[in-house]
């Protein structure tokens, strides 16, 4: 651990409203593995997290914006630093983005939306996270951008053609057409662990790094840098939460040990050089 | 450094080859008059003709740190280490580091290589750090919407600090912690502060017991003739527009949302 810079906090639990075959994490409408956070767990968090001079927050889940709360824990939190929500997009009514325009205006901290696409196309989008999503995300970005909202869009790399400077040019421009003017992009790794794996194979042995490596050898990983609260306690990093020896303890401050790098996403982390931050 | 009641001091932030500033902000500081004045790195960047910056702090025994430039110039590294992920910043950041390093001459990459990475200053007991990006991290971003003051305070109390003072990402800052410890961004003299205003911003640092003032002096410089020069160079017309609009053009993808909305692009 080098420092605890970022702040994972897994809002929604593995509750979400649509069910993506690419999940690391299973999430769907019933899976309850990790329940919400309330307003309260949250505001608890942000004050450990004050004592330790952590720099900013990132939300997930699941869907952040199925958790009710989901607002005034944004105003909570961009009280204290910067906050990031990693959203599917489908939920951003005209009333939700205005609040979410007022919160960010409000703040002296960035408030930053990311919403995922997958591919550049209503169909391969909806083969992956079901009928009818691209359309409902459409509609949420459109209100994003009436909002004067800029999120980044992050696309797997699961998408055709996006890891090409060409690929990348036309996403930009499917961005831009969107209504977004200063078009923002990230491209992901994807970890085959959770629904993942069914779709794309589990990790073979050898993909493991090598014993002895920790994460003192790679300050660029992200258990370096952040820790992941969820209903359940803190774990190491915000892919790893379906494993048990990942939960780290109770509070933030007892979890800023080293953690072994054994896990097949552990090497996806490494190799691709994937950062979960924006 | 002399200890009085009372100093001032300017600190000059990311250059970027930009050596009409470098002289404007020189004369500016002689006429208001500083007990001292330190550079913060990043000498070298968008602008032409590299070696005319070294050549002007070293004539006028300006003291300074290196940046992630100076740091990758000297040892022959094959980029800037600007710290950049996304590849659109990467493209032109590329382009102004291969320049730089071409028309820096090898004397003056010896000479960056040996400068120090921090300073350490004590004003009247006020332990000042001087750090290109951060103290931890020479090409960390301290943007002002994402350096919360619990996280600023952390980095005070790691490096032993009450004034950190910094560049790195274009844009000044400044922060009181509200325990007598203070952020600085110095901001930069390299290129316009993305606010569609031509002038560029050096900072005077003034102490006076518990007292820190950070004051950010706009300064105006001959920037048609660094547009010239740059065409003469044949530099990517996209620096030039950043100097004569004011707005960032390129390696923008890094701001934080708050900053990037400020923007034209």
């Amino acid at each position: 651990m080098r420092a605890l810079d970022t702040l994972w906090l897994q809002v929604a639990g593995t509750i979400c409203n649509i069910t993506c075959t690419h999940c690391f994490i299973s999430c769907s409408p019933k899976n309850h593995s990790h329940e919400m956070l309330s307003l309260a767990d949250v505001e608890a968090r942000l004050a450990e997290a004050r004592a330790l001079g952590v720099r900013d927050y990132y939300f997930t889940g699941g869907e952040p914006f199925m958790n009710r709360d989901m607002l005034p824990i944004l105003a909570a939190t961009l009280r204290q630093g910067p906050a990031s929500v990693l959203t599917n997009g489908m939920l951003l009514r005209k009333e939700i983005c205005a609040e979410l325009r007022r919160l960010s205006d409000e703040s002296e901290y960035s408030l930053d939306i990311r919403v995922s696409l997958d591919g550049f196309h209503r169909e391969s989008h909806d083969a992956i996270r079901g009928a009818g999503v691209w359309d409902r995300v459409m509609i949420g970005l459109r209100n994003l951008a009436e909002a004067g909202i800029n999120p980044v869009i992050t696309v797997t790399e699961a998408a055709d053609g996006v890891g090409t400077n060409e690929g990348r040019a036309r996403f930009l421009e499917l961005i831009r057409s969107f209504g977004f003017d200063k078009p923002r992009l990230k491209v992901l790794a994807l970890f085959r662990i959770g629904a993942e794996e069914t779709r794309s194979g589990a990790y073979e042995s050898w993909e493991r790094l090598s014993d002895g490596m920790s994460e003192q050898d790679a300050d660029v990983l992200q258990c370096s840098s952040s820790r992941m609260v969820t209903s359940k306690g803190v774990y190491v990093c915000p892919i790893l939460i379906e494993e048990n020896a990942a939960r780290m303890g109770d509070t933030i401050a007892e979890t800023l040990r080293p953690f072994p790098l054994a896990y097949g996403a552990c090497h996806t982390c490494w190799v691709s050089g994937v950062s979960c931050r924006t | 450094m002399p200890n009085s009641d009372m100093m001032r001091i300017a600190f000059i932030g990311g250059v970027y080859s930009n050596y009409h500033a470098l002289t404007a902000t020189l004369a500016d500081i002689s006429r208001r008059g500083a007990d001292a004045t330190f550079f913060l790195g990043d000498l070298g960047a968008f602008g032409p003709h590299p070696d005319r910056v070294p050549a002007l702090l070293i004539d006028r025994q300006i003291a300074g740190i290196q940046g992630n430039y100076e740091e990758s110039l000297a040892s022959g590294a094959t980029d800037c280490n600007c710290g950049y992920t996304d590849p659109r910043d990467n493209v032109y950041a590329q382009i102004s580091y291969d320049y730089t390093s071409e028309h820096t001459s090898d004397a003056y990459k010896r000479w960056m290589g040996a400068l120090p990475k921090q300073l350490r200053l004590d004003v009247g007991g006020k332990r000042v750090l001087l750090s290109h990006g951060s103290p931890r991290k020479i090409n960390e971003f301290l943007w002002r919407s994402t350096s919360p003051d619990p996280f600023l305070a952390r980095l005070c109390d790691e490096h032993e600090a009450d004034v950190i003072v910094c560049t790195h990402t274009g844009l000044h800052w400044h922060k009181a912690l509200g325990d007598g410890r203070h952020v600085v961004n110095a901001g930069v003299i390299g290129r316009p502060a993305n606010d569609g205003r031509t002038n560029v911003w050096y900072t005077m640092l003034t102490i006076r017991g518990d007292e820190v003032i950070a004051e950010f002096i706009p300064i105006e410089y001959d920037q048609a003739t660094l547009a010239r020069e740059m065409r003469e160079e044949k530099l990517p017309a996209e620096f030039i527009e950043t100097i004569e609009t004011g707005w960032w053009t390129t390696c923008l993808e890094a701001l934080p949302p708050k900053e990037r909305a400020r923007g034209r692009f």
